[in-house]
């Protein structure tokens, strides 16, 4: 029943008997955190400390799987790519495969998600310890893990939408995770729908390029590799017009605006915080919001032949990346100041594919996940420590929680782009890549670089430099390990030839941009060290002169309040209740009418009935003289 | 071999035999006609699960025939078999059927009255899943109608609204039976008809097939039968506009009538368009399917909004069951093997999906006394096992992967993408609206902090026995959906061949079509297929 | 001479007779007498054709109509006797409650 085949597509010769290994062990990296989710939600939803354990070796087991795979392709052992899959659904002539499909590409976001997952299973299970429902969390964490590398080890279009669909459900149940809080209940609906909202441009887009992808009408598919050799054929032979393709792409597109929260879909994400800490790390900072890019990485080959589209992802990359981080100027909430540079550094990445660099977008999503992930935890251990989120109440942290600010300090260096650390390598290709293509695109992004310094640095001169007093102790070293890990991950991400790997020879450096990048930063920094730090310039001045941006920005131009009104005016008030309306008054009404119809007639009728014997007879009499008559007329 | 021979029988008429047995056991034993329930609907289910992993795909067509003379004179028979399709809604109907017995536990009232009529329900939906003779067919619909208004009218509820009546039991139970009725004598007189132009002395489904296949009707008579049938079998399943029967039909039954009333019975109108309107007037259905796939968009729409704006639980299943219905007859008007094996597997995926919820709401409705979203809340923290299955049927219904739903709709979008690329957007849309009023019932029922008066009230369940039903449901949900091969080969073994053989009676437009897109053809084909050899 | 006319015009004017009691009057005891009226016109006109036509069928039916209408008498009888036990009245008009 189960047709499995593996195929090695390159040339290069592997050994049989490391092709059956890997195989297996492509298997074991999709499938060993289902396995233990399914374990965890069946058998150890009352075991907390076996759903830890499950969780924790299940997704250790699959980096395990994955560095054995990472070595022996970059060792040059093993030919990449290689695809190993199974039929999933084979009916008349649908064929859509479900599979692992091992490249450079997916090799490098699997330890994205492994590695750094890793790390954030094993904070957990100090952050969750004494949740009741840890058990669940976990589960759900297990799910995500498997769910998001379908996404990334997919082989087609539908098991990439299947993977789509689930981080969503896991998202769902991870934000909602303390779901007596209505607010977190309330968030996880958001995010959930308005990914559901972008997925319905996403589907159709898949169904569309699914329904071109051949001329017969039996041979289509959805087959990564299939459709890449084949649609530039159709292309050149005209059978699928470029306009078709770029309303293809854009619909397409709509999945990652969705998934990785970019402008105008992005009002689900700050609110995700509700979720615990570790998952906003995870989940809404290093793989799940990046699973966007990443799809437009692994299928850049469909986008690059379409100009206008990639138009599009630049400028709604660029616009996320601007508008987000101005939002991070005007918030007060730890968590959510990252999930607004989230946004930002996310619409760095689509800016990237927008501008022709996958290899650059991808070499973000990586740094980023790494110190992205390290700010959300240091976040989440101060949160553990202090029990507070919002910044002005926080102060002092360097005193109370030395390692925790220590971690926190590289990540937030990385994340500004300081010289040396892997946030500046990635941020500079990408200002590289804007400057060679787009000059306007290119200010801005350094614009937004130096506004990413200066809300980092205020988020840093407020919560954790300040004279606060917040009374917290440090974190135990279950969580402070993955702090340690991932800080030393984002000093050395940028040395390991990320680009290279990912095939791009790397350029000499750019000096000026580098340059330039920094001293947006500098500028950035020292803005805000001299408004919150050394207070030189009165911040309510400040904010009087700008009080119209700012009425802006702290209601984040509007976005919200526009979907609320939607919602509650346009499709509750007006479509769902004149829909409501039409039922109850037209359609049962009509029904009703039907009824009242017959019954106003047998009302009519039963005038007849008097009930007086001798009117029937008087009647009767009539008929019968009436007959007699009518006879002797007739003769 | 020989099991084959009963195996249908035995199906059938073990319910029947249960309620035959129920009438000899003393009122006052309610546990006594509990198991027999129990018991003959689990022999109708290992039955039904026999008969499905035992079907021979690769051979096809109907098996386990059963063929007896009724009434000789007219030509009636008394004539019993499956196909795929007829397979998988066997067994669909025997895990509804068993389920709600198991969930009926809850009923206290008149236990005996209420088993007898709900077993000749099952005898009734049963025999309509596995009847080869138009009159035997009919004869089983209208035994599956009549046990309704009983059911209804004496063990359901009324629907309130702000906690006044708004549409009483008594009203609903007389509006389906009538509706119903209606939808069964206008088929009827399709059928009667068909039976007269024929002239072919039978009620033989198989018989009248291949005499129409050699001899079709004309297209005038068939474009005139058609929608007769059409619109009789589509009022039960339920087609808009003739749909208001449904959302107050399943607001007002007892849990698990609504379980069967919901989850198949409203699968026999489809199920009877499958089964005779399609393979016996092609021409008609060629004929009228265009107008039918706009009609069911607005299934498909109004019926997610109108969910959207209802606050009685058991009314917002009620209107998205109609919404999603509207998906099974955009797959049967979609005419492709793709479609039509989408349109089946979502009639087995939503009456699962659609029995586990309103087994939820009736567990809810027995211990909280309201679904009246509004009043409800935080009973996550009460009863976490309901409310996890709670958030599987939600997310069954908006379509997540890994459920049946999810694989159906695809294959339906899939198949029906040519044709029809505006209604399957409209239909990809209604996936959205599915989620969001899915979600708003989740959230508004289980989520949100503990009220004080559910709490030492409300009880979860707890022993095995209770969440039974729930476990199978979930069960039958994701092992269909996650791995959905075996169903859907099983299901293609009987759509592929039934859409060919309509597709080939298509008067002119088919060969027409395929010379249009001819000349270009070959150069394409020999190009891609290069490319797959590259690959 | 007295022939099969002057019969018929006999019958004719009883079954009148019997016909316009049947409508006119409210007393359930005179509706019957007069229904007796019309049921004897009918026999009367059997009677003078069966000697008229020299056959006796009609005189067998009269027979059949005597013991029905006896049969009749005797349910309506018990029927008038009832209403007056139970609603002190023999005015078929005051008897209504079958009516809607």
């Amino acid at each position: 029943m189960v047709e499995a085949h593996s195929a090695a597509a390159a040339v290069g010769a592997t050994d049989p008997a490391l092709l059956a290994l890997a195989g297996k062990a492509a298997w074991a990296i999709l499938l060993t955190p289902l396995i233990c989710a399914v374990a965890i939600l069946l058998v150890g939803i009352h075991r907390k400390s076996f759903a830890m354990a499950a969780a924790v070796g299940g997704l250790a087991t699959s980096l395990i799987c994955t560095l054995f795979l990472f070595f022996q392709a970059s060792q040059g052992h093993l030919a990449v790519p290689f695809e190993v899959s199974v039929t999933w659904i084979s009916l008349g002539g649908l064929s859509i495969p479900f599979g692992v499909l091992i490249d450079n590409l997916s090799l490098i976001m699997t330890l994205v998600v492994t590695g750094i997952g890793s790390g954030i299973f094993l904070y957990s299970v100090g952050y969750m310890h004494d949740d009741a429902a840890a058990s669940r969390y976990f589960g759900m964490l297990s799910l995500f893990a498997f769910s998001i590398l379908t996404i990334v080890l997919s082989t087609n279009w539908i098991q990439l939408f299947i993977g789509w669909e689930l981080v969503g459900f896991c998202s769902y149940m991870l934000i909602g995770h303390w779901y007596a809080k209505p607010s977190a209940a309330a968030a996880g609906n958001k995010a959930f729908i308005v990914n559901r909202v972008a997925d319905f441009g996403f589907i159709i887009g898949i169904l569309w390029l699914w329904s071109v992808s051949s001329t017969a009408s039996d041979d289509r598919t959805v087959h990564f590799a299939t459709l890449m050799a084949r649609l530039p054929v159709l292309v050149e032979s005209g059978a699928v017009p470029v306009a078709t393709l770029s309303v293809i792409g854009l619909l397409l597109f709509c999945g990652p605006v969705g998934k990785s929260a970019q402008f105008p879909l992005h009002v689900w994400l700050p609110d995700a915080m509700e979720g615990p800490t570790p998952v906003s790390a995870l989940i809404h900072a290093a793989t799940m919001v990046a699973a966007g890019v990443y799809m437009l990485c692994r299928t850049f080959w469909l986008f690059e032949m379409i100009p206008s589209t990639l138009n599009v992802i630049l400028y709604v990359g660029a616009a996320t990346a601007f508008l987000a981080a101005a939002l991070g100027f005007a918030e007060n909430d730890l968590k959510r100041i990252l999930a607004f540079s989230t946004l930002s550094q996310l619409g760095y990445m689509v800016m990237a594919i927008g501008l022709g660099g996958p290899v650059a977008a991808m070499y973000h999503l990586t740094t980023h996940a790494c110190f992205k992930a390290l700010l959300f935890l240091g976040a989440g251990s101060v949160i553990h420590g202090t029990h507070e989120q919002n910044i002005w109440k926080l102060g002092g942290l360097t005193r109370s929680m030395r390692w925790t600010s220590l971690t926190f300090l590289i990540g937030s260096l990385a994340l500004i782009g300081f010289p040396g650390l892997s946030g500046f390598f990635s941020k500079d290709e990408i200002l590289v890549l804007a400057r060679e293509h787009n000059l306007p695109i290119y200010l801005l992004a350094t614009l937004t670089a130096g506004m990413t310094a200066f809300y980092t640095g205020r988020l840093w001169f407020v919560a954790f430099m300040g004279k606060g007093h917040a009374h917290g102790h440090e974190s135990p070293p279950v969580m402070l390990g993955p702090l340690f890990f991932l800080a030393g991950l984002s000093v050395v991400a940028g040395y390991i030839g990320i680009p290279a790997w990912l095939g791009e020879h790397h350029e000499a450096f750019h000096w000026d941009v580098a340059l330039t990048s920094t001293a947006a930063v500098a500028a950035g920094v020292t803005i805000s060290w001299l408004l919150y730090s050394k207070r030189a310039i009165a911040a309510g001045s400040l904010v009087r002169a700008l009080a119209l941006p700012q009425s802006f920005v702290e209601n984040r131009y509007y976005i919200d309040d526009i979907y609320t009104w939607y919602v509650q005016n346009i499709q509750q008030k007006i479509i769902a209740a004149g829909c409501a309306w039409f039922e109850q008054n037209i359609i049962i009404g009509a029904v009703n009418a039907v009824a009242a119809l017959a019954q106003g007639l047998g009302r009519l009728l039963r005038l007849f009935q008097t009930g007086v014997v001798q009117t029937y007879v008087l009647v009767f009499v009539a008929g019968v003289l009436w007959l007699i008559t009518r006879y002797l007329a007739v003769r | 071999m020989s099991i084959n021979a009963w195996l249908l029988p035995l199906i059938l008429f073990a319910p029947a035999v249960g309620a035959l047995l129920l009438t000899l056991i003393p009122e006052n034993r309610p546990d006594l006609v509990r198991r027999v329930a129990v018991l003959v609907t689990g022999i109708s289910l290992a039955g039904a699960l026999h008969a499905i992993f035992h079907y021979q795909t690769a051979a096809g067509g109907f098996q386990y025939e059963v063929l007896k003379p009724w009434l000789p004179q007219l030509g009636i028979q008394f004539h019993l078999g499956v196909d795929g399709i007829g397979v998988v809604l066997l067994l669909l109907h025997a895990l509804c059927g068993f389920t709600g017995v198991l969930i009926s536990y809850s009923i206290k009232q008149r236990v005996k009255e209420y088993y007898i009529f709900y077993l000749t329900l099952i005898t009734g939906v049963f025999g309509v899943f596995m009847s080869l003779d138009l009159f035997c067919f009919y004869f089983f619909y209208e035994m599956a109608v009549i046990p309704m208004y009983p059911l209804i009218g004496i063990w359901g509820s009324d629907v309130k609204e702000e906690g006044r009546v708004k549409y009483s039991k008594q009203y609903a139970t007389m509006k389906l039976t009538i509706y119903l009725t209606l939808g069964a004598v206008v088929a009827l007189v399709g059928l009667l008809a068909l039976y007269q132009w024929t002239g072919a002395q039978t009620f033989d489904i198989p018989t009248l097939q291949a005499m129409l296949a050699d001899e079709p009707l004309s297209t005038a008579q068939q474009r005139w039968i058609f929608p007769l049938l059409f619109i009789g079998f589509g009022v039960i399943a339920p087609m808009w506009p003739f749909h208001s029967w449904s959302p107050m039909g399943h607001a007002a039954a007892p849990s698990a009538v609504s379980m069967l009333h919901a989850g198949v019975l409203m699968k026999l109108g489809s199920y009877a368009i499958i089964r005779i309107a399609l393979p016996l007037l092609p021409q008609g259905a060629v004929y009228w399917l265009p107008w039918v796939a706009s009609i069911v968009v607005m299934n498909i729409l109004y019926g997610g909004f109108v969910a959207l704006a209802q606050k009685d639980l058991k009314l917002i299943v009620g209107y998205s069951s109609s919404s999603h219905m509207g998906y099974v007859l955009l797959g049967i008007a979609c005419l492709t093997p793709l479609s039509l094996t989408g349109a089946v597997m979502l009639m087995f995926g939503h009456g699962i999906m659609t029995a586990l919820a309103f087994a939820i709401i009736g567990q809810l409705y027995d211990q909280t006394h309201t679904r009246w979203l509004p009043d409800l809340g935080g009973l996550a923290h009460q009863i976490p096992f309901i409310a996890g299955c709670g958030v599987i049927a939600a997310m069954a219904s908006s379509g997540l992967p890994g459920f049946a739903n999810f694989v159906s709709e695809l294959l339906v979008f899939m198949g029906g993408w040519d044709k029809y690329p505006v209604q399957i957007v409209c239909g990809a849309l209604g996936v959205v609206i599915t989620s969001v009023y899915m979600l708003r019932v989740v959230r508004g029922t289980f989520f949100g902090p503990s009220k004080p008066e559910f709490e030492g009230h409300v009880h979860d369940a707890k022993t095995p026995f209770e969440k039974l039903p729930f476990i199978i449901l979930v069960l039958a949900l994701l092992i269909t959906g996650s791995w959905p091969g075996p169903m859907l080969r099983l299901l293609e073994s009987s759509t592929g061949p039934l859409v060919e053989r309509i597709l080939m009676n298509e008067p002119n437009t088919a060969p027409d079509s395929i010379q249009v897109h001819s000349p270009a053809k070959p150069g394409h084909a020999s190009a891609s297929n290069e490319h797959s050899e590259m690959n | 001479m007295v022939t099969v006319t002057h019969y018929v015009v006999a019958s004719a004017a009883l079954f009148c007779i019997g016909l316009a009691g049947v409508m006119s009057r409210r007393n359930v005891l005179m509706i019957l007498l007069c229904v007796e009226l019309m049921l004897n016109a009918a026999n009367l006109l059997f009677v003078a054709y069966s000697k008229a036509w020299g056959n006796l069928h009609g005189q067998m039916i009269v027979f059949f109509v005597i013991t029905v209408a006896a049969a009749e008498v005797t349910v309506g009888l018990a029927i008038a006797i009832l209403m007056m036990r139970q609603r002190n009245t023999l005015d078929a008009d005051a008897v209504q409650s079958m009516k809607w």
